[in-house]
Order: C-alpha cells, then structure tokens, then sequence
C-alpha cells in the first residue's frame, strides 16, 4: 500500500465523517462550519481526480461562498421560533435504510464501470490548438460547450433576479440587508484593508491563466466577490443600492458581450457562438474578462441578499 | 482498488448521506445543506467518470469535468435563492420551519407528553 493510497483512504475517511457530523449536529451554526471544512477537504478529493479546476471552483463557492450564506441565514434565524420535534425514530429508521439503498445501488453501478469507457478527452485534445487555449477544460467551457457557459451566466442574473423579487414593494431598488460590522481599529478593518490588493491580483492572474492553466473567469470572479464583500462588511465602503446604472451595467455586461460575440460569430464564423478562425483566443479572453467582472458583482449581491433599506434622498 | 473507485464509493455514500438529512432533518436551511451535501456526492461520482476516462495524455476526461464546473455554479445559484426564501419566511411569518399550522403542532405536543 503506498502512502498516497493511504492519503486517499483517510481523506475519504475524513470526508464522510465531516459530511455526516454537518447533518447530524443539533446546532445549525456548527453545521454550517462542517459544511465549510467539508467543501474544502473535497477540493482535495479533486485535485486527486486530477481536476484542479473543479476543485478551485469546489472551494469557491462549494465552501466559501455557500458557506458564506449559510452563515448569514444562521445569524437571521437564530432567534426564530424553530421547529423542536425532532423526526420520530420509526421514520428515522426506514429513511436511513431507504437512503443506504440508494447509496449501494449507486454503489455498485461505481464498482462495474462498461468494459470499454467512453472518453471524449481525444476530441477535445485533438481540436484543441485551433482554438489557441491550452487549458482543454476551458476549451469544453468556452469553444465546445459554449451555450452552457453563456446560459449559466445567464442562470446566475436569474437567481439574482428572483432573490430580489422577494424583497417587499417598497424596498424595491434599495440597499441590500447585508450586515455591516464597522467597529474602529478591529481586526476585520486591518484585514479588509490589507486582503484586497492581494486577492484582486490573484483574480485578474487566475482570469488571465485560465486559458493555458487551471483557473479561469468563475474562478476569478469568486475571488473578487469575496473581497468586494470583505471590504462592505468591514464597512470600509457603502453597499450600493441595487438600482445604481454602473451595477446593472457590470452585472449585463460579460453575458452580453459573450452573447455579442456568438451572434458575430453567425456572420463571420457561420455558426451561433462560433469564433472565426485566428481570433478565437483573444474572443475568448475579452469574453472571459467581461465575464469575471459580471461574475464578481453577481455573487457579491446574491450574498448580499435582498433589498431592505431605501436610499435616503 | 485503485484511487478512482474509493472516491465513486465516497460519492455514493454521500448522496445516501445527504438524502437521509434531507428527509429527516425538519428545518429548511438544514434541508438546503443536506441538499448540498447530495449534490456535490453526485458531482463526485461524475468526477470519477471522468478520472475513468482519462487518455490522451490528459488525467480525466475535460468534459465532464466542464459540466461539473457548471453543474457547481447552477447549484449555488439555487442555494441562494433557496436561503432568501427561507429568510422571507422569517420576515413574514416569524418562523423558520415550513410546519406553520398550529394543529400539527400541538399534534406532536400532545404526541410527546
């Protein structure tokens, strides 16, 4: 047995304790931490898949961003009346041997992989250069699979929407509820003071490398969100008001100008979403450019949640 | 068993896992992380699929991986809404539990005594 096999063994370990230890806590607020340390130890799981982009988006937003949320729920809810009666244990019991059921059968579907595996990995690889990238997994994001990059971007603007629809009437195109902890000469100013410049270089490098490497706009974006919002709860600048011309226009931006580039592309490239040829990599880095910014300022307002102040004249 | 298989077998047991608090667990912010906890089980096993089908000088095979990444995303964006709903609950009724009619509970108070 080598010592990676090891690693893996208790990683795995290490995993579903974790996993199993967030849905069994009693208090939500440990649960919540579980669930952050679980995402993080299952960014490993994917760097031992070898998928290195999948595991920076995992603890992006599978840990951080998620996680995020969830502790501001927990905060709100804190007070709530909750619901104490817990699921009767006969219930427990058949839900636990009904949930196992499914775990085995997915189980052994895992353990008898077809005799021949199908593998799109030469298509991809063999097309790759036409399109000067050298990161294959943002050649499937950007050049193959490029409607569902454009859709989710386009998904992301409708969670946005939704969870602004629920604010009430009157607070419509006001500020966002999300907590401000402004207290002078605290460690959170020290750290939202010095965190930023650092992490906007590391996005706008993970923005640019994501074309030869692994990162990328999501990538990217996540970072910048993360300090945005750092920087707004630390108080050190205002949340804006969601009905502020330069934040819509951020928030359109990147799928517009992905959605302008596929219509050029009907003209120039016969195809909808299509890149003529020469000028794929650059298209694509303006896209994925656009792209990190519109990403930013979405995640920074979904975890900002709804409006609940009006801006005073 | 090589590296592969293991973390299929971990994926599996936490669908299992995550389906069991989404059953069982009454509070609806517990349920959304359950829900989580599935969700990022199934993308296990799809990153497995893709691990399977590594050639080409490459470790995996570059468009599952692509789906999952995108699959990651779709999914944070129904957390976030979800948790707003549970947070217009609150604000509406003052609760943070989806049983709102008083009935029921009594039903269990009087179950438990």
């Amino acid at each position: 047995m080598t010592i990676l096999s090891i690693f893996d063994i208790g990683l795995v370990v290490l995993i579903l304790a974790v996993g199993a230890a967030s849905i069994g806590m009693r208090e939500a607020f440990s649960a919540v931490i579980g669930f952050v340390v679980y995402g993080l130890l299952l960014s490993i799981a994917w760097v031992r898949l070898s998928a290195v982009d999948v595991a920076l988006t995992e603890a992006a937003i599978g840990g951080g961003m998620t996680g995020m949320l969830m502790l501001g729920a927990v905060a709100r809810l804190r007070f709530a009346k909750g619901n104490d009666s817990r699921t009767s244990l006969p219930v427990r019991l058949a839900a636990g041997i009904l949930c196992a059921l499914v775990a085995a059968g997915l189980a052994i579907a895992v353990l008898s992989p077809p005799e021949v595996i199908p593998t799109l990995a030469p298509m991809a690889m063999e097309n790759l250069p036409q399109s000067g990238l050298g990161n294959p997994v943002a050649g499937v994001l950007f050049v193959y699979r490029a409607l569902d990059t454009l859709l989710e971007k386009v998904v992301l603007i409708l969670a946005l929407l939704g969870v602004w629809s629920l604010a009430p009437d009157r607070m419509w195109g006001g500020i966002p509820g999300l907590r401000v902890y402004a207290q002078p000469n605290s460690k959170l100013t020290f750290l939202a003071q010095l965190l930023p410049p650092v992490g906007i270089v590391v996005a706008v490098y993970m923005c640019w490398v994501g074309a030869k490497e692994p990162g990328g706009a999501f990538q990217g974006g996540t970072v910048l969100a993360a300090m945005w919002l750092l920087v707004m709860i630390a108080g050190l600048t205002s949340v804006p008001s969601i009905s502020q011309r330069w934040l819509r226009l951020l928030l359109v931006a990147g799928p517009m100008i992905f959605l302008a580039i596929g219509i050029a592309g009907m003209v120039l490239a016969n195809a909808f979403l299509a890149y003529p040829a020469g000028y794929a990599k650059p298209l694509i880095v303006a896209v994925e450019v656009a792209l990190t910014l519109s990403i930013g300022v979405a995640l920074g307002l979904l975890a900002a949640g709804p409006p609940e102040r009006v801006q005073r004249p | 068993m090589n590296a592969a298989t293991l973390f299929g077998l971990c994926g599996a047991a936490l669908v299992g896992l995550g389906l069991y608090g989404l059953v069982t667990n009454p509070e609806p912010l517990r349920k959304i992380l359950a829900f989580n906890l599935l969700g990022s089980g199934v993308f296990l096993v799809f990153g497995v699929v893709a691990k399977r089908a590594a050639a080409s000088g490459l470790g995996g095979d570059p468009v599952p991986q692509a789906m999952v990444i995108t699959a990651i995303v779709v999914a944070f964006a129904a957390t976030a809404m979800a948790i707003a709903l549970v947070l217009r609950l609150l604000q509406e009724t003052g609760r943070s539990t989806l049983s709102s009619d008083t009935s029921a509970a009594t039903d269990t108070a009087g179950a438990d005594s």
